[in-house]
């Protein structure tokens, strides 16, 4: 079931779009940011408020890298694993990332706190290596630092 | 106007940056003489902003360098409404980070440009197109969008006008297709990003079936100063033929990364050795990708090649978005193309099948290569693949220029290729 301040917020997005199905993406959008990930049966409910079929609806859901139709804990990680970040050895901060928190790519800590997740260039590409955490960019990040970043977020 | 050492260089888009990063207001902004374009822009004819910008040699900074005033011209002037001007700031090209820069720092440049364009096609409703990763700028923008409305800049009648323009910023959700213009246009529509059949063009049936333009962020930030100060003067701040300034970055070994706003036309060299401060000590430079993961490579005999459309390309590359990455002589360039690969493999968007199936194909053979377990025919499986990955074979451009970076290593650095397969390692 949505909740109402989900389908006032999809409304919202409704009114800007000539047709309903115009506002998928922000629909999905305004449920993950109130779940943190699209479960087949938000995926339903949102389908069914679209006037559209859920199959259709999981198709744009899948397409995009950001809408999580899988669980993913408290905070997200994203590890920069493009071009410029490789060649200035993120792979030593991704390392040191899994060892630390004991998983790797796509899954999540015991605690649900944490769930790591390669991500494209982050578009700041002269402070290599980056990786964000929810809201946050760290640009020029030393495996050193990893644990002083992460405990800000526990 | 005196250009060269010694002297001032016009740095027109970036010279109001703050030092410390912070947005500057609308206030602000107005005090170095900010929305003085519009009031002047409202004075002429949607026509004559056409012929202006045409006049000033602008060519769209988001890759392909079409020209900017050429475009608009294609869309028909006395159609009913809608029509919708886009801004493409969906900057997702591995390597490239200077659309950010101007989005974080100088929102209201972008706004003002933007109305400019907007004007210039007779558009009412324009979209900022923002990646969702950009947050510091999502929130710049916001905030610039309301003292603009607030002001009298957007919404109805502005200045008096008669002419009116609303804006919405959109975020995105992650897809570097989303910035291929016409695949932009389905994700607004709340659909799948893959791209449309061309013709028809956009500029007659684009956002819903209506006349769209779409815009790179540093193409409109360019059009208040070209309408302030002239077309001569914009061509005159190049030193070739391809006009303007533009925004130069350099990643990877360097002993400075960055991003410095030049004249268009700096050679390689200068970008590499002046203004990066060269390269680390201990690394050679071997090769760069002159504008992002879907360019070809240049390599030492094309250090004092001028960064330009014409001249990158004259090279056999393509300027691109003009952030250079570097490849130093400790990084395998195996390695190097096999994540460019990789990237590219997982960002298709799968609608044509040599692209989603060539792709993964392509990076499973350059793995295989780079950790020892490759074969001598294996370099013409990866040749076939850029032909038949290339231009003319697939649905748009993505996978013709994911086979850039490939078909230049295979030219460029082909003994290292040789020697993973026949060492049966990898000799970095
Ligand atoms: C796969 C692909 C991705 C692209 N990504 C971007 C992008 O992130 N930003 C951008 O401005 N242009 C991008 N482009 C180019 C756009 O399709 C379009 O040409 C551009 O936004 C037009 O703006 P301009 O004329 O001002 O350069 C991309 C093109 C392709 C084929
Ligand atoms: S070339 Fe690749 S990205 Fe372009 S339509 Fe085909 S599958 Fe999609
Ligand atoms: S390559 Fe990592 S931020 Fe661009």
């Amino acid at each position: 079931m949505l909740s109402s301040e989900e389908i006032l917020e999809i409304k919202h997005a409704i009114k800007l779009v000539p047709y309903k199905k115009a506002a998928s993406v922000e629909a999905l959008k305004v449920v993950q940011e109130h779940r943190r990930w699209i479960s087949d049966e938000s995926l339903r409910d949102v389908a069914k408020f679209l006037e559209m079929s859920p199959e259709e609806l999981d198709s744009v859901a899948t397409f995009y890298n950001m809408i999580f139709r899988k669980e993913v804990g408290k905070h997200v990680i994203l590890v920069c694993d493009s071009i410029s970040c490789w060649v200035m050895g993120y792979e030593k901060l991704r390392d040191q990332l899994f060892n630390r928190l004991g998983i790797k790519y796509g899954e999540t800590t015991h605690d649900g706190l944490f769930t790591v997740l390669p991500n494209c260039c982050l578009g700041t590409c002269d402070c290599a290596p980056a990786l964000m955490i929810d809201h946050d960019l760290y640009r020029n990040v030393k495996a050193e630092e990893l644990n002083q970043i992460l405990e800000k977020y526990k | 106007m005196e250009r060269g050492w010694g002297e001032v260089m016009e740095r027109p888009l970036t010279q109001h940056i703050r030092k410390d990063g912070r947005p500057l207001t609308l206030k602000e902004y107005e005090a170095v003489g900010g929305y003085q374009a519009l009031r002047k822009m409202l004075k002429l004819t949607p026509k004559e902003v056409q012929t202006l910008v045409k006049d000033s040699n602008l060519r769209g900074r988001g890759g392909a360098g079409f020209s900017t005033g050429l475009k608009w011209s294609f869309v028909p002037l006395d159609t009913p409404k809608p029509k919708y001007l886009i801004t493409n700031a969906d900057e997702m090209e591995p390597g490239t980070f200077k659309d950010r820069i101007l989005l974080e720092s100088t929102p209201h440049q972008l706004i003002e440009g933007m109305i400019i364009a907007a004007y210039a096609i007779q558009a009412n409703i324009s979209y900022v197109y923002l990646r969702w990763a950009y947050k510091t700028a999502a929130q710049a923008i916001l905030s610039a969008i309301d003292e603009a409305m607030a002001k009298g800049y957007l919404g109805n009648n502005i200045l008096g006008s008669g002419y009116d323009l609303e804006m919405h910023l959109h975020t995105g959700v992650g897809r570097y297709m989303c910035g291929e213009e016409t695949a932009l246009l389905n994700s607004l529509e709340g659909k799948r990003a893959t791209p449309r059949a061309k013709p028809p063009f956009p500029q007659v049936s684009g956002l819903y079936g209506r006349p769209t333009i779409v815009n790179n962020v540093e193409t409109l930030c360019c059009l208040p100063h070209i309408v302030n100060k002239g077309a001569e003067w914009f061509q005159k701040l190049s030193l070739t033929g391809d006009a303007g300034t533009k925004l130069y970055g350099v990643s990877g070994k360097v002993k400075k990364p960055g991003a410095w706003e030049l004249p268009m036309g700096v050679t390689l060299r200068e970008l590499i050795e002046e203004h990066a401060g060269g390269m680390q000590d201990g690394f050679k430079f071997r090769g760069a990708l002159p504008g992002g993961a879907s360019t070809d490579f240049l390599v030492e005999e094309h250090l004092d090649v001028k960064m330009d459309y014409t001249s990158v390309a004259a090279a056999g590359s393509r300027l691109g978005t003009g952030t250079v990455v570097i490849l130093d002589d400790k990084t395998c360039p195996v390695g190097f193309v096999e994540n460019l690969e990789h990237f590219f493999a997982q960002e298709s968007c799968g609608f044509c099948t040599p692209c989603r199936e060539g792709l993964p194909w392509v990076e499973k053979i350059l793995s295989a290569i780079d950790s020892g377990e490759g074969k001598i025919n294996d370099l013409k499986l990866l040749e076939h693949h850029t032909k038949f990955l290339g231009p003319g074979n697939t649905f748009c451009a993505f996978a013709p220029g994911a086979m850039e970076p490939l078909q230049s290593a295979l030219k460029y650095f082909r003994a290292d290729f040789e020697k993973h397969i026949h060492e049966h390692r990898c000799p970095y």
